[in-house]
Formats: C-alpha cells, structure tokens, sequence
C-alpha cells in the first residue's frame, strides 16, 4: 500500500525522522483552521495524491494567512492530477530551506536485499539525476539482516560527502529512516528533499512510503489508512469478498484460478478480440484461487456481472488440486444464488483434474446461458465473439 | 537425473500437522515421494499416519534430520511463523529448502534468503508451488498426474500457468518442473534454473514462464545470451495488461526496465530465445524443437 504524504509524515515522526509540523484538510474550512492551528503565519497548501508532478500540475501553493489557505485549498481540491482526484490536502509550516537533498531506501528485487540511495543533489527528478550525472547519486546495498543502521547511515553519509557541521544530524536522520524501513515493513521509503534549513536542521520536507501489505498482520493499526474513495466500488466489494479483482475496460468479465492463468487468460481474450467488430476486451482480472467453492464462484460472478459493461463471462479453470467437478458444482451453485441476475452467457473451460467428471456435470446441467468449449483458445474465441456480437447488436 | 530432487530425496514437512500440511503430505507420498518426518515445535513425539504409514513430528528440524536422515524440507507453516521455520530448516543443515506457504513479509523472506546464500543452501519460494521431477519425486504442490517423465525442464514464476504448461506437452514429458514464486524475493531464480537445467544430460529444451513487472526475465535472458547452448522457448504473461502500481520513481531506477511483457518478450527474443504469445503457441513451439531432435 502506497501512503499519502500526510500519513508518510506522521509515520516518519512516530519513529523520530525531523519534520514539519502539517494537518490534513478535507474542506476548504478545515484549511483555514489547520493554518490558524499552526499558528496563522506562512503555511503550504499540498495536494494529497498518491502520483508525482502535484507541484507542476498546481497542486502545491504558499499561503501567508489562514484566509489564503482557505482559497487555495478551495482550489485544489477537486482537481484531477494525472487521474487522480484531490479528495485531501495537507497544510505544513513553510519551510527556510538553504540546500535540498535526495535519500530513498528500498527493495532490490535483482540483488534480493535492500538499496540505499542519497545525493547532495535533491529537490529534482530523481530519474533524470541517476541517468545524467550517475556519480551524484549514492547507491549502497544492504544486508537485510542489519538494514540500514547506524554503521551503514554513516558509511552513506561519508559517500555523498555532507559538509562536515551537519554529518551528525544526517546520519542520525538516516538511521530512524531505517528504523521506519524495518519497523513498519516499507519496501520503500523516498525523502525528496531532505532539507537543511536556514537555522542548520535537517528535516524530512516530502516523504513517499509504500508498505509491504503481507506484515499486515503484525501492524494492527494500518486498517485506518486504507482509504476506500481511491478504490473502485467493485474493487472494494471484491476486497470484502477476500477476492482479487481488478476492474478493466472491456466487455469479457474473466474468472480464472491463479493470477498467472488469469492474467494468460486476459492476453488471449485480448488476441480474440483483436479483429472482431467493436474488438471486444476482458473487462476484469479476477483470480478465485485454489479453492474455487461454490461460493467463491458466486461471489466472483455475482460482481463481475454487477459491471454493466460485460457482456459475456469467461470461467477459465485449470484443475490442479482443485476437481473440476468442484469447480462444476460451484458453477451450478452459483447461478442457483444469482437466479435473474445472471443475465449474461457463461463460456466455461476447464481442463486437469477430474475434468470429464466435470464437464459431464455441466451438460447434465443445460443451463441455457452455460456453453462449455473445451479449449483456452477456442473458449476465449467464443467469449470474444459473443460479446462482439451483443455489442453490435447495441 | 533430475535437477535437485530425485528419488533417492528425503523428505521432510515442516507445518505437517496443519490442514495443508497434512493434505499436501498425502499427495506427495502417494505420488511416491519419500517423506521421512514432519516439524510442529511442541508436537514432537507424536505421529501422523498416511494410508497406514506412521510419519513421526519432531520439534525441531535438527532433531527430524538426525533422526531421520532428511536432506529436503518442504514448508508449509503458515506467515507469522514462517521465518523462524525456514530458518531453524537452513540452520539445521538440511540441502533443499521449498516454501509454499503465501503471504510472507517480504523483510523476513529477505532476511532468511540471505542466511540461505551464506549456508550454501538451496531455496526454492516462498509462495510457490514446489517442485517435481515426474517419476521420481514431488515436494509441494504440483498436482503429479499432469505430464509424464522426459526432457522439457521448466521453470515459472506461475503455479497455475506451470500446470497448463505440463498439461498442454504432457505427453513429451518433463526431467523437472520448478515453480520459482512470483514474490518481489525468491530463493531460486529463473537463472538458477536455467543454469541448473543447462547442466542436466537430461534436459533437452528448456521452457520458461514468466510474468510482468520486475526485470527478473531481462536478467535471465542475459544469462541465455552468454551460457545456455540448449534451446529455450519462453511465455510472457500480461501483454495486455493495463500498466499496474508501481513501485515509484526509485524503483524504475532499480531495474532498468519499464517491466512490461513486451519488454521482456524484446530482450528474450534477442537472446535467441522463441517466445510464444499465448500458452499453445508456446507449446507448439516446444513441439517443434522437440522434434528436431
């Protein structure tokens, strides 16, 4: 899960990082009385939005009084940056800042350990830095074991070379950086920028932090930062369900068993479609996994058929531990629950275990709207033509 | 010869007592795996029987080893617990370790995958469904009945994607099937299966699976490019996927690469390998390699 800069900077105080102090705002009102609270002189206005670029797109403004605030929060939220719509704002102290740093720790998938990364040189786009001058931009990796502590923050911290006055305070900021890393399982924490400021302090102005959602488990508290406005309502009844569904724009609703098979599958409705009238498109990703219950199965129809934009469901079952007698049974069950609301035709491959059983049960069946193909690729050609042909008779 | 697993491995499963464990145990014994033991710390002493073969649970991996011999371990336990296992199964000495279990903090998979390097041991996972070598042994939870012994050696990020693979060239047959795990860090990698599989006199063609996001497959077909001289047909899944979350400015620089499969199609084809656009034109490529040969 990715954190708003607000949620960021309260996760860097909690573990000791220095930053300013900043409330979040949801109403042009609440603005207003966030910058009263931080005492009614200078503050930032910022856009709350998981994407970058806020400060082009007008997402970031100074206000020198709490009336100002209030103005351009009215402005900001509302906007659409980049597709993302600014639901919350986070109103900080103005900062005096003399030099602007770069630091990031994160997961480095080829080296399987952690990365450390920091340059004298922050404040800008951090691609651009490490592809034009590469030496400007420190890289460390770490043990996991250790991560970044106190021995590995002063190794950086000599690397980049700060000026000799603050090279206590930055590796002191860099190790509870690290005690944020491992304690609160990031995968990645990214300062841009570091500030040093006019007085000599070195405070975290910008905080990007993505956490691991498998030690969920073990951070009871994180259930409030789930924000449910950013997700799509079918995604959201999905989560509930314990399902991992992903909205698309097409008109083939896709229901498969692993997200490898599932995410094949998209590619070969794709293919499908490509040169059919409307080119129809998968319209989800929704992996049931293993079990494939009846009731799973009636819970991934069910939402796939809430999108009104399907037009035909694709079920696309391999039978590895799973029976495809089970997954047969589950089929049935499931449009015994939905009864009217399953509208759509269903097109069902299964293949693997117990697959004769299976397919047999099925056509015993003779559900009108059930056609069982044998094969990926002809079943995914079925779905693609059926859903061409309901969109052209539109 | 298979690669890492054959019939002379023996095994044991720690969370054996669990539903899965138990569950998973079954299959493999029946398939012919040799299971010697099963861990549950505070179990020890007891025993669980499979079609009238009582398998003894030990606390400890050190204890299931001296007692039993086992050299492979197959992990079943469950998040929260799962380091401490894999970690008390590295300490112990054991050779082969493969974790199925899913949903591991990736902080503690990294952490136990640097103990493995420094043991000399090998991991396969976490969240994987194992490995088998048809005919010989199966440790996880690749369904055994798929596809026949012979000379395909795959390896995939994919478990159910690995199963449609063995499925659809069953009947040719495989020397070892390896599902390496699709989480951001895994023991084993697409290159050290296909070096492994390079090396293996009964490994005629090699298939990969892989799946966007990451540049695990850039890696490996730079890898292709400079040591395999056996043929390799690899399956990219997600060419129209929508781009994804990703992990942020930071980790673009990381990579490299922009993670998509055609990006991976483009560095895998440059290595010469032939890279098919849906399972079954995966497999019939394999079919014409394999029938040059």
């Amino acid at each position: 899960m990715d954190l708003y800069e607000y949620q960021a900077r309260d996760l860097f105080e909690a573990h000791g990082v220095p930053v300013l102090r900043g409330l979040v705002a949801r109403t042009p009102a609440e603005a207003r009385a966030a910058a009263e609270e931080l005492g009614g002189g200078v503050v930032v206005v910022k856009a709350q939005v998981k994407v970058g670029g806020r400060g082009k797109a007008g997402g970031v403004k100074l206000a020198k009084s709490p009336e100002e605030a209030e103005q351009h929060a009215r402005a900001i939220l509302g906007m659409d940056i980049k597709g993302h719509l600014v639901e919350a704002v986070m109103v900080a102290e103005g900062a005096d800042i003399a030099e602007e740093y770069y630091f990031s720790m994160l997961l480095d998938r080829a080296n399987r350990d952690y990365l450390a990364m920091c340059s004298l040189e922050g404040g800008v786009e951090i691609e651009q830095l490490a592809e034009e001058r590469p030496e400007a931009l420190v890289r460390l990796n770490l043990d996991p074991r250790t991560g970044l502590d106190e021995a590995a923050a002063a190794q950086i911290v000599e690397q980049v070379g700060f000026a000799e006055d603050i090279v206590g305070q930055v590796t002191e900021v860099l190790t509870r950086l690290g005690d944020v890393y491992r304690e609160a399982d990031a995968t990645l924490v990214e300062v841009n920028p570091l500030v040093k400021t006019g007085d000599g302090r070195i405070i975290a102005l910008d905080g990007k932090v993505t956490l691991d959602d498998n030690a969920d488990f073990r951070h009871p508290e994180r259930e409030e930062l789930v924000d449910a406005t950013a997700i799509d309502p079918l995604e959201l009844r999905a989560r509930e369900k314990d399902l991992n569904y992903v909205k698309l724009d097409g008109q083939v609703g896709v229901i498969g068993n692993g997200a490898g098979l599932v995410m094949s599958t998209l590619d070969v409705v794709a293919y499908a479609g490509e040169d059919l009238p409307g080119s129809p498109k998968p319209a989800n990703f929704l992996d049931i996994g293993g079990g494939a219950s009846a009731q799973v199965m009636a819970d991934g129809l069910d939402i796939i058929l809430s999108d009104p934009q399907v037009e035909v469901v694709f079920v696309n079952v391999f039978g590895g531990i799973t029976a495809c007698s089970e997954v047969a049974k589950g089929i049935r069950e499931a449009l015994k629950q939905l009864g009217h609301r399953a509208s759509k035709p269903i097109v069902v491959r299964l293949d693997g275990n117990a697959v004769e059983v299976g397919r047999a049960m099925l056509e015993e069946y003779a559900h009108p709207l059930v056609k069982v193909v044998e094969t990926m690729d002809e079943a995914a050609r079925t779905a693609a033509e059926l859903a061409s042909a309901a969109m052209e008779g539109k | 010869m298979a690669i890492w697993l054959d019939h002379r491995s023996k095994v044991i499963v720690q969370g054996m007592t669990g539903t899965e464990g138990r569950k998973h145990t079954n299959r493999m014994m029946m398939f012919g795996t040799r299971v010697v033991g099963g861990v549950t710390p505070g179990k020890g002493g007891q025993s669980v029987t499979f079609e009238e073969d009582p398998i003894p649970v030990f606390n400890t991996v050190r204890e299931a080893r001296h007692a039993t011999g086992a050299n492979v371990s197959c992990v079943f336990v469950p998040p929260p617990h799962a380091k401490k296992a894999v970690l008390d199964a590295i300490d112990a000495g054991i050779e082969l370790v493969v974790v199925i279990t899913e949903g591991i903090p990736v902080k503690d998979t990294a952490e136990f995958r640097a103990a493995a390097e420094e043991k000399g041991v090998r991991l396969v996972g976490p969240n994987c469904p194992g490995l088998i070598s048809p005919g010989r042994s199966n440790v996880g939870i690749i369904p055994p009945n798929i596809a026949r012994a012979g000379h395909i050696g795959l390896v995939s990020k994919s478990g159910t994607l690995t199963y449609q693979m063995m499925f659809e060239l069953g009947d040719i047959g495989f020397s070892s099937c390896i599902g390496i795990g699709g989480d951001p860090i895994i023991g084993t990698t697409h290159i050290d299966a296909l070096e492994a599989f390079e090396a293996d006199p009964e490994t005629d063609c090699i298939v990969m699976i892989g799946e966007i996001g990451g540049d695990a497959e850039e890696r490996a077909a730079a890898f292709i490019r400079e040591n395999v001289t056996k043929p390799v047909v690899a399956y990219v899944a997600g060419f129209t996927a929508p781009e994804g979350r990703t992990m942020g400015h930071a980790g673009a620089i990381v990579s490299g690469s922009s993670g998509t499969a055609a990006a991976k199609k483009e560095a895998l084809e440059k290595a010469g390998v032939k890279v098919g656009r849906t399972p079954s034109e995966t497999a019939a490529l394999v079919r014409q390699v394999m029938k040059g040969r």
